[in-house]
């Protein structure tokens, strides 16, 4: 049977299924059939979980059927980047260094997905260990952007952006260390969230950089977004980090306006660096928010050159240490033939990892070396504080803040992987928002000529995910585009 | 600072336990040293009397009762072992007893 | 030249928390190999580590007995370095801000006591167990110790000789097992001393290059590793030769130390602050929390022995050594006993027939209910001092009440004079000769035939009345 669900967002698909309008078991069959037809080209999935995915639509339909509340998200097909634990098949991070690794254990936010009635469609492509910004460094495949097959998605989550973009699934979860969730949604033209550090339970979130991880979705719309903030928000006694705050019911942000809101431009993020044409889209986003009652304010954000510097001593430091783990003893790769434990270790974490993931251990131990802890990782938390009260005072003067999400749109394939600093350099505006723990979010603002969307950013107070929703949705209300289903996809 | 050597390379390779051939040594000489260099960046700030960033949140004491939980069955402890004799994970003959 | 030893102790301790220190898996040394793990100590990919609060607690509980100062702000950091024992390649421990420093533990030393600084004790998690046993070349590796909450307590370097390390650790060892925060078994490894030694002329403040004792199974092994490894680095300066920093291993059999391996040149560990973890704030409230649940450690009771009980300040030493004992003595005195008698039997006969046994105290079935009575049926009369030795053994086999025990066996004490004088006109008759030899003024020959008189009553005899009645029959017959 041919039907377009693949097409909608998750509470159409949601609302649908709740009112036995369609079946859990249809949406789920025409997503497959989806991603059978497109993802050869896209290449956004590295597993699909065909028949897990069958068996959990009929279990949603069989809780209708018994007249069961089958939850707020029931039978919405999700995608999972590979970074998440699942008891389902593989967890492997894009990485030969655990080719084949079963988690004994589920994510906690794919757990609280599942109760609220989700349909898992499978694993989705991403940077090695989400160490990149356009998804080339996966040991596996390389996921194309699907508004221009030749580009990349951009990274870490590339895989997780094409697939609601290229509209395999209506939602994916990515993780964003800095920037990994908003500027593949950015590259892609869709909806990407990344919550306040300490928002969304890490466990079962494989580790990049443990004090800079979140995990967060891609939707196609911000209403979606505010669904699945619902659902994995909250406290999670496996992490000690996770904020022992109230969730509120994040669809209510929705309701509200911007009007009197103030919303400041940090002057450090439109400057030069920024392309032209980015900016004039950047502008024309922030003319309709402001045509909707919010003030624009000039901010500043004085520390933002510092901040590629920060992070990228920050996230190699603890990464260094995080990856430590793999090593062939207890799970993943073991290189062949090796004789003693030293051998294990080299020649295992050196056939086993890609040269961005070696050069960003390199970094991270470097960083952390004796002799140079003080001047680079212990210099680099000094700065992060400053980086930190930038803000704090940036939002004793506005309520948000909106910059672009990237200086430029997504780059060609093979365009910039040979210069680690130059791609590093991409995230700057990015980052500043994981150096601080604050809930950043983006959202299409148009196409270039050249026909790539574009991406505004909108960042809050720390757990004001309610703020930076609201906005959204009347920027997204009041836009005056609809993005199209970009035309490499279309009639497939 | 960041003037970033082969013997550099080495040293932090062996603390990584990664083995690398001529040409990534000498690679890694060159990327490093560029962005260990571009990190220099962060000396141009005055950090004086600047706490560092322990934790971005304002937590502390986050704590677990000491109560016994179930612990995996030991196959499944077991399941992505390299190698193993169903009741050890094994690995190459450790000679030291440190 | 005359050279004097500087000792430093590191101490490991495990903690006796039920659960381990970062996730729910239990403690239990005994479980059969990675039966007590789970995704969060075995370092699967995806996990997050979560302090126990007891394991806090008892750390702090230490630390207050040691009088350290309790930080009021710490941080777990992670120490990394590469070995198969340890799950994630890093060790969550405790870099620069420690739960507890700057404390002391006082010996008594030649008698009177020293003051052996307490530089700091800090909470970290164990290792896994490796095993070399596995046939084929391989070792296996069994993560059942790993995450066990491991407290380390470092003195600083003011010990100058074996017997006051060997002091050191026997009292630190008192004072956790009062505290009750760990079974301070070495040989299953829930206790750990290292020794840093060196040595240096007499009169010199300057450190001498240190070596570092390490895998000693007991605290008479590490006396004699100190003892060894002094006179080592001594007979290497004399003969012009210098000491090497290393790691040396101690062979009991052989009563040496060894070298293990240079210690490599630099331990870069890369400490940083553990970002899966927020910081630790113990509060003036909680540590005075802590430090009101602190039970009576070995120096007061001690003291308290001495003053309460009139003991002698040997025995109250020998009594408050152990904990358990301690406490049955004093339990035994609750239900009854006199001190004076109670300490000599809890410290004698007592404590040799655990010692026989290889049993505690808490172990056998012998209550302090029961030797309190067992004392007062000799007290009063009703059975002998030799009588209660031999009960003993079975009261502790047994847990029977020596009441009982009496009764079943006829033990009762023979008081009645016209039973006694019976037997005494017998053993005079029996034994002419040491019967003459009293008459003839050898005192001691009465000793035998009061002798005679207690086999003939199988002990049963009351001696004194019996020693009385015979010197009157042998004054009758004369």
């Amino acid at each position: 049977m041919s039907n377009t669900w693949y097409e909608k967002t998750a509470h159409e698909i949601r609302d649908a299924v709740r009112a036995g309008d369609v079946s859990a078991a249809e949406v789920t069959e025409s997503c497959l059939d989806r991603i059978a037809a497109v993802d050869g080209q896209l290449k956004a999935f590295i597993d699909v979980w065909n028949d897990a995915a069958r068996a959990q639509a009929a279990q949603v339909d069989a809780k209708i059927k018994n007249g069961e509340d089958p939850g707020p998200l029931a039978g919405v097909p999700i995608g999972l980047k590979d970074v998440l634990c699942t008891k389902q098949g593989t967890t492997t991070c894009c990485s030969q260094i655990l080719k084949g690794y079963r988690s004994p254990f589920d994510a906690t936010a794919v757990e609280r997905l599942a109760d609220a009635g989700a349909v898992f469609v499978g694993k989705l492509n991403m940077d090695e260990f989400a160490m990149g910004s356009s998804t080339e460094n996966s040991s596996l495949q390389t996921t194309k952007n699907p508004w221009n097959l030749e580009c990349v998605p951009g990274g870490s989550s590339g895989g997780s952006a094409a697939a609601v973009a290229g509209h395999e699934c209506a939602i994916t979860l990515g993780s964003d260390t800095g920037g990994s969730i908003r500027q593949p949604a950015a590259c892609c033209g869709c909806v990407g969230l990344k919550p306040t550090y300490g928002r969304v339970s890490r466990f079962g979130l494989v580790a990049f950089a443990s004090s800079l991880d979140q995990i967060g979705p891609f939707t196609k719309d911000v209403e979606d977004c505010a669904l699945v903030l619902n659902a994995i928000c909250g406290r999670d006694l496996r992490d000690s980090t996770s904020a022992d705050l109230p969730v509120p019911d994040f669809t209510q942000a929705l309701k509200g306006d911007v009007s009197g809101m103030k919303l400041g431009m940090p002057k450090e993020y439109f400057t030069d660096a920024l392309g032209a044409e980015m900016r004039e889209k950047i502008d024309t986003a922030i003319k309709v928010l402001e045509g909707q009652g919010a003030e624009i304010v000039e901010v500043s954000l004085p520390h933002t050159d510092y901040a590629v510097a920060t992070y990228y001593i920050i996230c190699t430091a603890e990464a260094s240490a995080n990856l430590a783990r793999f090593d062939g003893v207890r799970y993943g790769y073991r290189a062949p033939g090796v004789t003693n434990v030293d051998e294990l270790y080299r020649k295992t974490k050196t056939e086993g990892y890609g040269p961005e993931v070696r050069r960003r251990i390199m970094l991270g131990t470097y960083v952390l070396s004796s002799g140079y802890y003080d001047a680079y990782y212990l210099k680099a938390q000094k700065v992060r504080s400053l980086i930190q009260r930038d803000f704090n005072e940036a939002f004793e003067r506005c309520d948000a803040i909106v910059t672009p999400t990237a200086p430029t749109p997504a780059f060609k394939i093979g365009e910039k992987s040979s210069d680690p600093l130059e791609m590093y350099l991409s995230d700057i505006y990015t980052i500043s928002v994981n150096l601080a723990g604050l809930p950043g979010m983006s959202l299409p603002c148009g196409l270039t000529a050249s026909g790539l969307p574009a991406g505004l950013q909108i960042i809050a107070k720390p757990f004001d995910e309610e703020t930076l929703l609201r906005v959204a949705y009347t920027y997204e209300q009041n836009r005056g585009f609809e993005l199209a289903m970009p035309a490499a996809l279309r009639a497939q | 600072m960041a003037n970033i050597t082969k013997a550099d390379v080495e040293y932090v390779a062996g603390l990584a336990q990664l083995t690398l051939d001529e040409a990534t040594k000498e690679r890694l000489v060159a990327e490093m040293g560029d962005i260990l260099g571009y990190m220099d960046k962060l000396n141009e700030l005055d950090t004086t009397g600047v706490e560092p960033m322990m934790h971005v949140l304002e937590m502390s004491n986050v704590f677990r009762d000491d109560v016994v939980t179930p612990s995996l069955p030991r196959e499944t402890a077991l399941m992505n072992a390299p190698k193993t004799d169903g009741e050890y994970f094994l690995v190459p003959r450790i000679l030291d007893t440190e | 030249m005359k050279y004097e030893a500087v000792i430093g102790m590191e101490v490991h301790v495990e903690l006796n928390t039920l659960s381990k220190v970062f996730c729910g898996c239990s403690t239990n040394f005994h479980a059969p190999a990675n039966t007590n793990v789970c995704p969060v100590c075995l370092g699967m990919p995806g996990v997050l580590p979560v302090i126990s609060k007891r394991a806090v607690e008892l750390s702090v509980a230490v630390g207050l007995a040691l009088h350290c100062t309790i930080s009021r702000w710490s941080k777990m950091d992670r120490k990394n370095y590469f070995y198969p024992d340890l799950a994630k390649n890093y060790q969550i421990s405790q870099y620069d801000l420690p739960l507890c420093a700057n404390g002391y533990l006082e010996i008594p030393i030649d008698g009177t006591t020293k003051r052996i600084g307490v530089t700091r004790a800090h909470l970290e998690e164990d290792t896994a167990r490796n095993t070399h046993t596995i046939g084929g070349g391989d070792s296996g590796v069994d993560f059942n110790r790993c995450g066990v909450p491991l407290l380390e307590i470092v003195t600083e370097p003011d010990i100058r000789s074996a017997d006051e390390a060997y002091a050191y650790l026997t009292n630190l060892k008192q004072i956790l097992q009062y505290l009750d925060v760990s079974d301070c078994n070495m040989e299953e490894g829930s206790l750990r001393a290292e020794a840093n030694i060196s040595i240096r002329p007499v009169g010199t403040e300057a450190f001498g290059t240190k070596t570092e004792v390490k895998n000693v199974a007991s605290f008479s092994g590490i006396y004699k590793a100190i003892e060894f490894e002094i006179a080592r680095q001594q007979q290497v300066l004399e003969e012009g030769g210098t000491i090497t920093q290393e790691t040396r291993g101690w062979d009991a059999d052989r009563g040496i130390t060894f070298s293990q391996r240079a210690k490599e040149s630099a331990h870069d560990y890369r400490y940083f602050p553990e970002p899966d973890l927020v910081p630790l704030v113990v509060d003036e409230a909680w540590e005075q929390q802590i430090r009101e649940s602190l039970p009576e450690l070995p120096q007061a009771r001690r003291e308290r022995f001495i003053t309460a009980y009139q003991l002698s300040e040997f025995d109250a030493g020998v009594l408050t050594a152990d904990k358990a004992m301690a406490d049955f003595f004093e339990a035994t005195v609750d239900a009854g006993a006199a001190a004076k008698p109670a300490a000599n039997w809890v410290m004698g006969d007592l404590q040799k027939l655990l010692t026989e046994r290889r049993v505690e105290i808490g172990d056998c079935a012998l209550r302090a209910e029961d030797l309190a009575s067992m004392i007062g049926l000799i007290e009063d009369g009703t059975i002998s001092g030799k009588i209660a030795k031999d009960l003993l053994p079975e009261m502790l086999d047994t847990g029977k009440a020596p009441k009982l025990l009496v009764e079943e066996k006829g033990l009762v004490q023979i008081s009645d004079s016209s039973e006694l004088e019976a037997v005494a006109r017998e053993i005079i008759e029996a034994n002419p000769g040491p019967t003459a030899d009293f008459r003839a003024g050898k005192e001691k020959a009465l000793g035998f035939l009061v002798g005679q008189m207690m086999k003939a009553t199988k002990g049963k005899a009351n001696p004194k009345l019996a020693n009385e009645i015979i010197r009157s029959e042998l004054a009758k017959t004369e």
